[in-house]
């Protein structure tokens, strides 16, 4: 009985049309990988400086802290969720470490740790919302957004925080960024060339890299995918989804005040200002990476190249002196034409 | 004599090789209340969608007082006069607009209307078809404000403004209290008056009493009996809706092992029947009763999604109060839900992460998968259920209902039990995949208990040792699969004929 089936099964696919799918597989898959390398060679020959050791560590540099957070809202994604406070977490955490190290006059340790611990916070407090209160994702983290913008500017009653400056009760700061602190946004590593690689594409390689171990390798990344896809099927198969919920939104505020931290470190103040454009590029890189590999789905290697990708067209479009304004164009182009490869022409998911 | 008002003739749909239904011949008269009766999966729905416009037939012809009907979408269906009230009441009003907004919707819809509301007017017309219906309500009110009888009130009112010739009520009562449910039926009087064809679906026995001319029941994607005349035989009804076809594999009882769950003087419900149940290794036992009967929720208590008002349960000689689900697993007692595309199928996944989702503790180490082991279960499971697919990373979504089944059980016997729940896992399954499911139910039986949870008789027949049927929450016949008298136990699903109390409130 059985092998007659499967020769019937055989049947219905033609060498033919089998053929012609995986062609197209093939273009979903590789396309946007393809069209990545396709932009180097262009700016490489049409850009002058554009192919060297310099401008590639200047691109990783001006995405890693975008990338971070991406990777943040990729877990998020996951679960089938959404963090809209990925931004101001960072930002929060910025200000944080600087109250810390100039306000309250602590080490770099104490900065990184109150940083870390108050992502982590942010992060429960948005998944006891969103799993417990039933507050819909976008909403939650939405409220938090706003609540964590307007708290961050309440020590100092929206002033931003440096060294020297008078606080609200006539004090004069006197703490200083600790040189530890700062050598996390300005070190740089050697690699065979002196002082090439900056800390913070070390740390998002790292945390990419570890990401992607945990979705891709654990029970616990794909008890998560599962319940991005399929909740209730997941919960009926002995997964605690709430727990895993909560857990993603806290691996997207831990690594939102990574980000956070690193800003500072660049920039050497607690600047209210800084940090405006987090939120949308990094969702944007997050979303990006549902195209590469014709994923179709959150992933974490995807997410790190569609930051590459943004970083690139803006760093050859910049070197061919286009101006600074046509940036979030170009972006949000990227944006609509890579949602376009998933949802579109990957839309071979769900069709039973 | 009646005016057909609809006729059906040969009517015939399927997805995929999934035959829904077989063959259908059906007419409907006017002035007439038919009540449908079907248990799940016997075609109702399907055939209430071809009527309403939301699928079109594979086969077959309709006619609408004589001239052909073949609606493509439900706007043309209502437009030509047949009219459907949802189950989900809310799929019928709106429940942020006022009566009166709600009951002239379809004229606000409507292309070539003025720009501007006319409030004065639009009430004024509201006014007039709520009073022809006896809706006595302010139709300034707010839906969301008014009781759910008052809202199936103007759902069906909405559904009336379309002037029916034809309008199907699809479970309108099971939202309902006996009070709330009356005044719908005194409404339903009114139409029935008027000339309207009524076809009713509804489990509750007391609603068919009360309102039904006649009564259809629907078994596997055919009619399988029409009862009318002057005492209409519900139980009649009710049997050829559970029906029974003789089923050629016969069951071989095999010596039952020792007990391994152990329900003492068990109430489902404050008001309900204790009962007691011993569940034995090496024995299948079926589990039958109607919509309501309390089945779902007696599995619900195995697994800790819901407590009995009282008793306790021995597993394997130990008490077992499970908290959770994740407890239960733990425990050893799986279940395998019934629904699979919402409540199973992980669409994300292929078929090897299909089937390793519930057991990933042990497909690793310290967290992290052991791909290797992984596969080998799969590949296992695949060919132990003959599953038909190229490779075990075939995405789940390409696979037939029946082999998508057959994933769904083997997740579940991936692993040594000590008790499986299976709940309809016959649901949605081509004869071939059924038998197969079946038999391997039955093979791997030795070392744990099972129960499976189904609707129809012929289900039970042919997988379980041992019958138990459920009514009213609580156990009323428990028969061993030998020479049964299938009668007895059909009048004992049918069994709540017998008292007029309410069927289950939350009947869905």
């Amino acid at each position: 009985m059985q092998p007659e089936v499967k020769t019937n099964e055989l049947k219905k696919h033609s060498p033919q049309t089998k053929r012609k799918r995986t062609l197209a597989e093939l273009a979903i898959r590789y396309g946007f990988l393809l069209l990545m390398v396709g932009l180097i060679i262009f700016f490489s020959l049409t850009a002058e400086g554009f192919a060297s050791p310099f401008s590639a560590v200047f691109i990783f540099q001006s995405v890693a802290i975008t990338g971070i957070l991406a990777l943040g809202v990729t877990a998020t994604l996951v679960v089938d969720g959404f963090d809209l406070s990925i931004g101001s977490t960072a930002t929060s955490a910025l200000m944080l470490s600087a109250y810390v190290m100039v306000v309250l006059e602590m080490n770099a340790f104490v900065a990184v740790i109150a940083c870390l611990i108050m992502g982590a916070f942010v992060g429960l407090i948005n998944g006891l919302l969103i799993v417990k209160m039933k507050v819909p994702d976008l909403l939650a983290t939405l409220g938090m957004m706003f609540l964590l913008i307007g708290l961050q500017r309440i020590p100092t009653e929206g002033r931003s925080i440096s060294t020297g400056m008078t606080m609200p009760d006539g004090r004069v700061t006197e703490g200083v960024f600790s040189p530890a602190f700062l050598a996390l946004g300005r070190h740089r590593f050697d690699f065979f060339i002196d002082n090439l690689i900056p800390v913070s594409v070390i740390v998002l390689l790292v945390i990419g890299f570890l990401v992607w171990v945990f979705m891709e390798l654990t029970r616990h990344g794909r008890l998560m995918y599962a319940i991005g896809s399929n909740q209730r099927a997941a919960e009926l198969a002995g997964a605690n989804v709430k727990r895993y919920k909560i857990l993603a939104y806290m691996i997207s505020g831990v690594l939102a005040s990574v980000g956070g931290i690193l800003l500072a470190a660049r920039l050497g103040r607690g600047d209210i200002a800084s940090g405006n454009n987090l939120l949308l590029d990094s969702v944007a890189a997050a979303l990006i990476g549902f195209a590469v590999l014709g994923a179709a789905k959150p992933n974490a290697f995807g997410t790190v190249i569609g930051a590459l990708f943004i970083g690139i067209l803006l760093q050859g479009l910049t070197m061919m002196n286009a101006p600074y304004y046509t940036q979030d164009f170009v972006k949000g182009a990227v944006l609509v034409i890579a949602l376009v490869f998933t949802f579109a022409l990957s839309r071979r998911k769900g069709t039973h | 004599m009646l005016n057909t008002a609809v006729e059906l003739c040969e009517i015939t749909k399927a997805f995929g090789e999934n035959n829904v239904l077989r063959g259908i011949d059906l007419e409907l008269y006017a002035g007439q209340v038919t009540v449908l009766m079907g248990a799940n999966g016997a075609g109702k729905s399907t055939m209430v969608k071809i009527l309403c416009g939301v699928y079109n037939a594979n086969g077959g012809a309709i006619k609408l007082f004589g001239k052909q009907f073949n609606p493509a979408t439900p706007a043309e269906a209502i437009k030509a006069g047949v009219v459907t009230v949802h189950q989900s009441i809310n799929d019928g009003v709106i429940p942020d607009l006022d009566i009166a907004s709600n009951l002239i919707l379809d004229n606000l819809a409507r292309p070539g209307g003025s720009f501007f509301l006319n409030q004065r007017k639009n009430r004024a017309e509201a006014q007039k078809i709520a009073e022809t219906m006896g809706l006595d309500v302010d139709v300034t009110q707010l839906v969301n404000e008014l009781h759910l009888a008052d809202r199936q009130l103007v759902a069906i009112a909405r559904a009336m403004a379309h002037k029916p010739k034809l309008l199907i009520l699809d479970e309108p009562t099971s939202s309902l209290s006996a009070v709330e449910a009356d005044r719908l039926f005194e409404l339903l009087d009114r139409l029935r008056e008027s000339g309207v064809a009524i076809l009713y679906i509804s489990h509750r026995m007391s609603d068919i009493r009360r309102i039904a001319d006649r009564i259809i029941s629907m078994r596997d994607g055919k009619i399988s009996g029409t009862f009318e005349g002057a005492s209409l035989d519900y139980e009649g009804a009710v049997k050829a809706m559970l029906g029974h076809s003789m089923t050629d594999n016969k069951i071989d009882i095999p010596e039952k092992g020792e007990a391994i769950v152990a329900i003492k003087n068990m109430k489902i419900r404050s008001d309900s029947t204790p009962f007691s149940l011993d569940l034995h290794a090496n024995e299948v036992v079926a589990i039958t009763g109607l919509v309501g009967s309390g089945k779902t929720e007696f599995a619900n208590i195995l697994f800790g999604i819901e407590k009995p008002f009282s008793g306790n349960i021995v597993l394997d000689g130990k008490p077992y109060q499970p908290k959770s689900l994740r407890q239960a697993i733990d425990a050893g007692v799986f279940l395998c839900p019934k629904d699979r595309a919402s409540n199973a199928v992980v669409q994300d996944f292929d078929i090897t992460k299909n089937i390793s989702i519930p057991f990933l503790n042990r497909h690793s180490n310290f967290s992290f998968l052991n791909f290797a082991s992984e596969h080998k279960t799969a590949n296992q499971t695949i060919s132990d259920l003959g599953i038909i697919c190229q490779r075990n990373s075939d995405e789940i979504g390409s696979l037939s209902g029946g082999n998508q089944q057959k994933v769904m059980i083997g997740r579940w016997l991936a692993q040594a039990s000590n008790l499986l729940v299976l709940d309809e896992p016959f649901q949605g399954v081509d004869i071939k995949a059924r038998r197969d499911i079946g038999k391997k139910i039955r093979q791997t039986a030795s070392k744990r208990a099972t129960l499976v949870l189904v609707a129809e008789i012929d289900e039970a027949l042919e997988i379980a040792d041992r019958i138990i049927v459920m009514t009213d929450h609580t156990i009323v016949g428990d028969y061993q699969n030998k020479n049964i008298d299938i009668g007895q136990v059909l009048s004992k699903v049918a069994g709540q004929l017998s008292q007029s109390t309410e069927l289950s409130a939350h009947a869905t």
